[in-house]
C-alpha cells in the first residue's frame, strides 16, 4: 500500500513530528516502501488466531503500591531543559 | 603477560590472573583505558569514558581480592552499551535527544554487574535508540569495524562489539530487539547472547520495543557469556515482565557433552537465498558439533518469511508509544525559541531524533492509528503467534535450532543506508527469535576473506544452558573464537 504526502502529514501531526516541505517527497517514498514490505501480512489467514502481545503469554504482575525509592525530585528535575521554581517551564498555553 | 595478550584474554583467564595476584584490577583497568585512549579515535566505539570512577572501583576490587571477599566479576572491567541508565553518568542512547541526559538511577543490569564487582570503564556507541544494523544511525557518528575500518561493525550494539573485538574491554553489554547483539557479534567475531525474553530485567534500559527488548552479554567466549548471564539475570520487582523463574548458575553448569544433542536446521534458513560462503562456514561449524556427537536434522519453520513484515509493524508500533515521552519538556533535547507548545513538541522531536527513528515513529503511529489498527498491529500480533508456534513445533523434535546469525559479513559504510529495506534484511535470521521470545547466541564460525561470520544457535524458552553448552563445546574443539583483528594496525 502506498501513502500520499497528505497521509504522511497527518501521521506526522499525530506523532508530533515536523516534516519540512522539501523532505516530504522522500519521507513519503520511504514510508511507502516500508508499508509495501509489511503488506505481506495480508497473504496469511489468521482468522482464528489470538493476537500475541507477550511471547510467553505471561500476565503482567502487579506489585504493592508503596514507595520504594527515596525522594529524588532534585536529581530528576536536573534533567529538565527549562524550569522555574521547581516546575517544568513551557511556552504560554493559556492567554 | 604481554600487554596485547592481556587485552585479548577472556574473563575466565583474567579472573585467574586476579586471583593469583599476577595482575591487579587497577593494572587491568589502566591497560583497557589506555587501549580505549589509543584506538577510540579511529573506531569511535566508546562515547563516554569513566576513567576516575573506574580506577576507584578497581582499587576497591583489589582491596576485596586482598580480603578474600570476591564475587563472580570482582575487578573485571566492562563497558555498557549506552542504552543502560547509569546514575550520574551521561546516557545518550546514541541520540541527540539524550545528548546531555544524566540518569538519576542505574539500570538493574548495571546494579547487578556492579554488585558482582565489575568495574565500569564507560559507555559504548550504538545505533540511535537501538534502531539500525550498522551503527550508522548514531548521532555520535558511525563505529568502525576493527577487522576493516571501511566496514560497519553491525548494530545496534556495534560499539559494544567493536570495543570488545579491539581489546578495549574483556566484557561488554548489549541489547537485542531484533538481532542487535547477535548480528554485530557475528560481524565483529565475538560471542554474543540474547537471553530469553524476561530472563533479564529491562528496568533502566531505554525502551525501544518493550515486548521484544532483551539485554545480554558479549564476550570472547561462551564461558564468559555464561558467567555474565548468571550475574545479570533474575526477576526484578521493577520490571513486571521479568520472569519469575529460577536462575541456574550457567557457568558451573557448563558442559562439553553434546552427545545426542538434536540440532535442527530450518530449510527456510538454508535455502538458495543464503550466501554460499556463509553456508559453507556455518555448515563447517555444525560438522564440528556433529563430530562431537550432535545429530543434525532438517526442520521446517514454514512462516519464517513473515518475520520481517511482522517485526516491522510490532517494533515501530511499540517504539512510537515508548518514544512519545520525548516531548522537550521534562528531559532531553528542546528546540530553540519555540513559538508555542505545539511548535515545542514538533521541533524538539524532529531536531532531536534522526531519520531512521522518525521513520519508525511514523510507521508505528500509522499502524496504531484509527482505521489501521486491525489491519496492521492486530494482524502482526496474530502472525507473531503463528511464527512462535512454528518454533514450538520444531522444539518437539530438536533441542537446538541452528542457522547463520547474519546474511553476510560486515559491509562497507553507506552501502545499505539509502535503502531502509536492504538494511532491515540484515536481521532476517534473527528477528523471529525476538518475536518468539527465545534465547539465541552467535558464536564465531571462521572468516570469509578475512572477515568474521557467526553461527547462530537458538534454544527453547529459558534454556540458555543448552545453547551455551553447544557453543562451549564448539569453542573447545575449534579456535575460531580466538581470531582477533590486527590490533597493532588499528591506529596506524
Amino acid at each position: 500500500m502506498s501513502v500520499t504526502p497528505q497521509d504522511v502529514e497527518k501521521v506526522a501531526l499525530l506523532a508530533r513530528l515536523a516534516i519540512s516541505e522539501s523532505d516530504l517527497p522522500e519521507v513519503t517514498e520511504r514510508f511507502s516502501r516500508v508499508l509495501n514490505l509489511v503488506d505481506e501480512l495480508n497473504t496469511i489467514d489468521t482468522e482464528s488466531v489470538t493476537p500475541m502481545s507477550n511471547p510467553h503469554d505471561m500476565e503482567q504482575r502487579l506489585r504493592p503500591d508503596i514507595v520504594t525509592r527515596d525522594d529524588n525530585r532534585k536529581a530528576l528535575m536536573a534533567s529538565a531543559p527549562a524550569q522555574e521554581q521547581g516546575y517544568f517551564l513551557v511556552p504560554k498555553v493559556i492567554d | 603477560m604481554a600487554e596485547n595478550a592481556l587485552l585479548t584474554a577472556p574473563v575466565s583467564k583474567l579472573k585467574q590472573l586476579l586471583g593469583d595476584r599476577t595482575v591487579s584490577s587497577e593494572e587491568l583497568t589502566k591497560a583497557y583505558l589506555a587501549q580505549i585512549a589509543a584506538e577510540n579515535a579511529s573506531l569511535n566505539a566508546v562515547v563516554t569514558v569513566c576513567a576516575e570512577e573506574a580506577l576507584a572501583s578497581a582499587r576497591e576490587a583489589d582491596a576485596q581480592i586482598a580480603r578474600g571477599t570476591t564475587r563472580s566479576l570482582t575487578g573485571i572491567p566492562l563497558l555498557h552499551k549506552d542504552i543502560f541508565c547509569t546514575e550520574g553518568v551521561r546516557t545518550t542512547c546514541g541520540s541527540r535527544m539524550l545528548e546531555s541526559f544524566v540518569p538519576a538511577y542505574d539500570a538493574t543490569v548495571v546494579t547487578k554487574m556492579k554488585a558482582e564487582g565489575a568495574v565500569m570503564l564507560g559507555k559504548c556507541n550504538m545505533d540511535e535508540f537501538a534502531m539500525g544494523s550498522s551503527n550508522e544511525t548514531s548521532f555520535f557518528g558511525p563505529v568502525k569495524n576493527p577487522w576493516d575500518l571501511s566496514c560497519v561493525p553491525g548494530g545496534s550494539s556495534g560499539g559494544s562489539a567493536a570495543a570488545l573485538a579491539s581489546g578495549m574491554a574483556p566484557l561488554v553489554t548489549g541489547t537485542d530487539t531484533g538481532g542487535s547483539i547477535r548480528q554485530p557479534a557475528s560481524l565483529c567475531g565475538v560471542t554474543g547472547l540474547k537471553p530469553t525474553y524476561g530472563r533479564v530485567s529491562r528496568l533502566g534500559i531505554i525502551a525501544f520495543a518493550s515486548s521484544l527488548d532483551q539485554a545480554g552479554p558479549m564476550a570472547r567466549t561462551a564461558e564468559d557469556c555464561a558467567l555474565a548471564l548468571t550475574a545479570m539475570s533474575g526477576i526484578d520487582p521493577g520490571d513486571s515482565t521479568s520472569a519469575d523463574i529460577s536462575v541456574p548458575d550457567f557457568h558451573s553448569a557448563l558442559s562439553t557433552d553434546v552427545n545426542g544433542l538434536r540440532i535442527g536446521l530450518p530449510r527456510e534458513y538454508f535455502n538458495d537465498d543464503l550466501d554460499s560462503r556463509v553456508r559453507e562456514n556455518v555448515m563447517a561449524a555444525l560438522a564440528e558439533l556433529e563430530r562431537a556427537g550432535a545429530i543434525l536434522h532438517d526442520i521446517d519453520l514454514p512462516h519464517s518469511h513473515y518475520a520481517i513484515a511482522t517485526y516491522y509493524v510490532i517494533a515501530p508500533a511499540e517504539a512510537s508509544a515508548n518514544l512519545a515521552r520525548y516531548d522537550g519538556v521534562r528531559f532531553g533535547y528542546r528546540c530553540d525559541a519555540p513559538a508555542d507548545l505545539e511548535d515545542l513538541y514538533q521541533r524538539s522531536r524532529s531536531e532531536g531524533f534522526g531519520e531512521e527513528v522518525q521513520r519508525r515513529i511514523l510507521v508505528g503511529t500509522y499502524a496504531l492509528s484509527a482505521g489501521f489498527y486491525d489491519a496492521y498491529f492486530n494482524k502482526a500480533q496474530q502472525v507473531r503467534r503463528v511464527i512462535t508456534e512454528d518454533f514450538q513445533r520444531a522444539f518437539e523434535q530438536v533441542d537446538v535450532i541452528a542457522g547463520p546469525a547474519a546474511p553476510g559479513v560486515a559491509f562497507p559504510f553507506g552501502s545499505k543506508q539509502q535503502d531502509p529495506i536492504a538494511m532491515y534484511m540484515e536481521d532476517i535470521y534473527t528477528l523471529a527469535v525476538n518475536l518468539a521470545g527465545l534465547p539465541g547466541l552467535s558464536t564465531p564460525a571462521g572468516l570469509i576473506d578475512g572477515m568474521p561470520v557467526g553461527l547462530q544457535l537458538i534454544g527453547k524458552p529459558f534454556d540458555e544452558q543448552t545453547i551455551l553448552n553447544a557453543a562451549f563445546r564448539l569453542q573447545n574443539d575449534t579456535d575460531w573464537h580466538l581470531a582477533c583483528p590486527d590490533l597493532a594496525s588499528l591506529s596506524s
